[in-house]
């Protein structure tokens, strides 16, 4: 899922205090599971706004009001009402749900209530950890479903880089060195031949820095 | 302000099976403590959220305590730990909203320590006097601080 976490009040406000009536728009999908745009933080987030235009001497109106996703028309359309009823957005999706709620809205004003993180996973209560980097081209068959790419500080796919103390990461002392999972993973299954394979340098193209990507499946359009 | 004392309104969450009856046994006790303080009962400080502090502040509270058992001696076992935690996080909010973090405190109080219960109570009202009223009251009602029951504070939005 997408992980993100609460911007700065400080911050939230300065973005929408021009505006009279501002609607704090939930998501009810990933940022509800990471506890940072679900309703319980549509809820305070709003009532911490209240409290700062009040300080301000501002007179803000905050509605509240959630999505089931914020990324799909199909359930933005159930927030119309709500959003013409308001000046401008603040929108507590991931970056992806401020994208779509802008684009859907031309003439509203939407900002980002959120700093979206990273595609992770909840390690335990109240610790999420990045899992993916979306390189596209993904290498996870080969290294025991652990991902050299995004765990390991440097991207190795030849690794380890010989730098890690015992089980730690050089660069990071309160990470795990990924190559020290992935050979732990590779003997616990079996598959210990697969670290002496080479690989090629990797082919970032696929990645973030060919540009935005776009899946298009022609068996699926209409 | 007003030339009228400032008598902090002061919201105080008590969990049923410690503060509450340490609250109760104040009362039995005849210990005096302000008016201006008014005890929520709460079946747990496990169970209060941080928008609860949130509206409090909203709404023109000057303080808000939250009162739990010892810890370790919690009847459901941690609910009072996890409140700790979660009104260190709402200072944290409130400071950034712009509302001194001073104003929410939490303490822990068995059912026995109805004097202790007092002497917090106290402290916090001395603390909330030195601070002022609620820097947002004064946009809320239009005063200069001085107390209106909260119905009509709400009416007023």
């Amino acid at each position: 899922m997408i992980v993100a976490k609460r911007k700065k009040i400080p911050e939230i406000f300065d973005a929408v205090k021009d505006h009279k009536n501002v609607l704090v728009l939930g998501c009810g999908t990933c940022v509800t599971v990471c506890l940072a745009g679900g309703e319980r933080e549509v809820s305070i987030i709003s009532s911490a706004l209240r409290i700062a235009s009040r300080k301000a001497g501002k007179k803000i109106k905050v509605n509240e009001f959630i999505i089931e996703r914020q990324c799909d028309n199909v359930f933005i359309e159930s927030a119309a009402e709500e959003i013409k009823k308001n000046d401008a957005v603040l929108s507590l999706g991931c970056g992806a749900g401020v994208q779509a709620i802008a684009e859907r809205y031309p003439n509203t004003p939407v900002y980002a209530g959120l700093d979206t993180s990273f595609l992770g996973i909840l390690e335990s209560r109240g610790v999420w950890t990045e899992k993916c980097m979306q390189c596209g081209t993904c290498v996870l068959s080969d290294f025991g479903g652990i991902c050299p790419i995004t765990r390991c500080a440097k991207h190795m796919l030849n690794g380890p880089c010989g730098g890690s103390r015992e089980d730690r990461c050089e660069i990071r002392a309160d990470q795990p060195c990924a190559w020290q999972l992935i050979y732990k993973r590779l003997k616990d299954i079996g598959q210990l031949d697969k670290i002496s394979k080479e690989y090629p340098a990797k082919n970032w193209s696929t990645s973030i820095n060919g540009g935005s990507r776009t899946i298009i499946r022609e068996d699926h359009r209409i | 302000m007003n030339d009228k004392v400032f008598e902090p309104k002061i919201i105080a969450f008590c969990c049923h099976f410690c503060a509450y009856a340490s609250a109760d046994l104040a009362g039995s006790m005849r210990l005096q403590y302000p008016s201006g303080v008014r005890i929520i009962r709460t079946p747990c400080t496990g169970r209060l959220e941080v928008e609860f502090y949130m509206r409090a502040f909203e709404n023109g509270a000057d303080g808000v305590l939250v009162a739990g058992c010892l810890e370790g001696g919690c009847h459901f076992i941690d609910g009072n730990l996890f409140a700790k935690k979660r009104v260190n996080s709402t200072r944290n909010i409130l400071e950034e909203s712009g509302i001194e973090k001073e104003r929410l405190r939490m303490v822990n109080i068995s059912a026995a320590m109805a004097t202790n219960l007092v002497t917090v109570i106290n402290d916090m009202v001395n603390t909330i006097k030195e601070l002022g009223p609620n820097p947002i009251r004064k946009s809320i009602d239009g005063s200069g601080g001085e107390y209106k029951e909260f119905e009509t504070l709400n009416s007023q939005k």
